[in-house]
């Protein structure tokens, strides 16, 4: 077993010594015949991939690493394949396609193998000994393909958040913060930070959360938005949340919502004048617990 | 600082594997024992500097490092001493922190109790337990009436 | 006028207030003490108001909020009133979550801003004259 294992070996890497420049070009054009609508990466760019995959595999090969994790744990040939998925991820390539064009390989390198011999048992073991590398390839570029997707899923949420999120001055020490769309944990964080560090940048006595763009407020929306109007009164400012449409008013009184230790206001105009009313009185009279 | 408890050096050996690759030196687990008021500090000055090694924003640093205080306390106060553990697990998408806090005290019979109380006020000692829960982004208490409590409380922060 | 500080956080006094600061590597029993130096300074020194600084801490748990809290207290039953001023953004955001509420204590930006709330006024005259207003 082991001796058949470690013959096969050396037939594929002897393969792929003589005949790379072929098994590269075979590899290319199965790509290109399977993926006909044009997957995005161009003929030089596969031929590219192919010659430092192959390079990086056959040196793999010659490693002492067992066949099982040469894709894994050669550092160049993980790479190679990481690179191969990350360019189809970024291309918008399917994963179909993506794990396709790595068992294409498979093809390629068995015709190789072939061409130099005709024994039976040597091009069975072979055969088993190419699946049983690719399937891990096949793996790992998913894998791949699928951190890449992901990462560019967090990157743009992550740049959504932070556009969505505007601390805007109003007013001499009167900030406001126009929220749109839903508050989830997360935005609830971001929108605190931004909003904190701004009332320490400008002094800001009052601020205000101007909830007109948003939805709808159940239970876990007033929360986080208590949860931003305590934050505010821990630094020693004052909030004032702003643009409670009717419906939402019911949806709040219905859902038994206690806002009632909170300035409310119904527009955006209304709280301004309520900010620069406070900004006017006594500075500083803010707190938790100052009744007004 | 001293090696009080056990810390499981339960590295995968994927993520060996993936910490090599990016170049990171794998941070063992430490542990330090929680016996004395000093102690406290101790931690958290342990545990801010681990955040830092984590590469956490100021704000998760300021969370990670209060929820540390308030599981320490816990654990001196009601647990008559114990020790927290310092570990960093990684995911494939984030780096995270994890305090594991384990005492021999009495244990608590009513977890839900001790992890709804003190929600609004600072009412007694020890109640800080849910508001760790909610600083961490994942939280799990193991406890026996009269065999002890282990908490275990991760943050992660996305790359 | 009063004993050597018992924790070595000094509480200075500006008229009928005291200004005093916390820091991080206060320990449950210094803060305890700091507590009761404070409440005795109020005491003796008929202070009126009082300004915590806490500009300089980077956490604030459970404990040490309920230190504030009991201390405002206190102090409200001996007839001063407490400011904490100049809370870090990360510190507000962490006890928001932790769900405490600092219940009862009055916050102010800074030290600048409590000062004012407590009366104390920026004024081009000269620091002479303010002291003068002060003065009951």
């Amino acid at each position: 077993m082991r001796t058949t294992e470690a013959a096969a070996r050396e037939r594929i890497a002897g393969a792929l010594r003589t005949e790379a420049d072929d098994i590269a070009d075979r590899w290319v054009q199965l790509q290109l015949a399977r993926a006909a609508s044009g997957d995005g990466v161009g003929e030089s760019a596969l031929r590219e991939e192919a010659d430092a995959l192959l390079g990086a595999l056959l040196a793999g090969l010659e490693g002492d690493l067992p066949v099982d994790r040469v894709f894994t744990g050669h550092q160049a040939l993980r790479q190679a394949v990481s690179d191969l998925s990350l360019r189809r991820a970024r291309n918008g390539v399917t994963p179909t396609v993506t794990s396709l064009a790595v068992m294409a390989l498979k093809e390629a390198l068995m015709e190789a193998v072939q061409r130099q011999t005709r024994d039976g048992d040597e091009l069975f073991a072979a055969s088993v000994l190419t699946n049983r590398l690719l399937d891990t390839a096949g793996a790992l570029s998913f894998e791949t393909y699928v951190d890449g997707r992901e990462e560019i899923i967090r990157r743009q949420s992550r740049q959504l958040l932070e556009v969505s999120t505007p601390v805007v001055r109003l007013w001499r020490q009167v900030l406001a913060v126009p929220l749109i769309g839903t508050l989830d944990t997360a935005r609830t964080q971001v929108v605190m930070e931004n909003l904190l560090e701004a009332i320490q940048e400008h002094e800001a006595l009052v601020a205000i959360i101007d909830i007109t763009g948003v939805p709808t407020v159940d239970t876990a929306v007033a929360q986080h938005l208590m949860q931003t109007v305590n934050a505010v009164r821990l630094m020693g400012s004052d909030c004032v949340i702003s643009g409670i449409r009717p419906p939402i008013a019911q949806t709040i009184a219905q859902l038994g919502i206690d806002l009632s230790t909170i300035l409310t206001r119904a527009t955006l105009a209304d709280a301004l004048a309520t900010a620069i009313r406070l900004t006017d009185a006594a500075p500083a009279l803010t707190g938790p617990g100052t009744e007004r | 600082m001293t090696g009080a408890g056990e810390s499981g050096g339960t590295t995968v050996l994927g993520d060996a594997e993936r910490r090599a690759a990016n170049g990171e030196a794998a941070a063992r687990p430490v542990t330090y024992a929680v016996r004395s008021e000093q102690d406290l500090l101790t931690v958290r000055h342990a545990v801010r500097a681990a955040t830092r090694r984590a590469g956490f924003s100021i704000v998760d640093q300021t969370r990670v490092v209060t929820a540390a205080s308030e599981l320490a306390r816990n654990a001196y106060v009601h647990g008559g001493g114990g020790a927290l553990t310092i570990d960093y697990p990684t995911r494939r998408d984030a780096v995270g922190l994890r305090l594991t806090v384990t005492d021999d005290g009495p244990g608590i019979d009513d977890v839900p109790t001790a992890l709804a109380d003190g929600y609004t006020t600072g009412n007694g000692l020890g109640h800080g337990l849910g508001g760790a829960r909610r600083l961490m982004d994942e939280f799990d208490i193991r406890t026996e009436v009269g065999g002890g409590t282990t908490v275990t409380a991760t943050r992660w922060a996305v790359r | 006028m009063s004993s050597p500080p018992a924790t070595g956080v000094p509480i200075l006094r500006l008229g009928d207030v005291l200004v005093t600061g916390l820091l991080n590597e206060l320990d449950d029993e210094a803060a305890l003490r700091f507590t009761s130096e404070l409440m005795e300074r109020i005491a003796t020194e008929g202070a009126r108001g009082v300004l915590i600084d806490i500009s300089r801490l980077e956490i604030i748990d459970s404990f040490v909020a309920r230190t504030l809290m009991e201390l405002t207290t206190t102090a409200r039953l001996l007839g001063a009133r407490v400011i904490v001023a100049g809370m870090r953004p990360p510190v507000a955001i962490t006890l928001a979550e932790l769900g405490l509420q600092l219940t009862g204590v009055e916050t102010a930006l800074n030290a600048e801003q409590g000062m004012a709330a407590l009366g104390w006024h920026q004024s081009p005259a000269p620091p002479g004259e303010v002291r003068h207003d002060r003065r009951r």
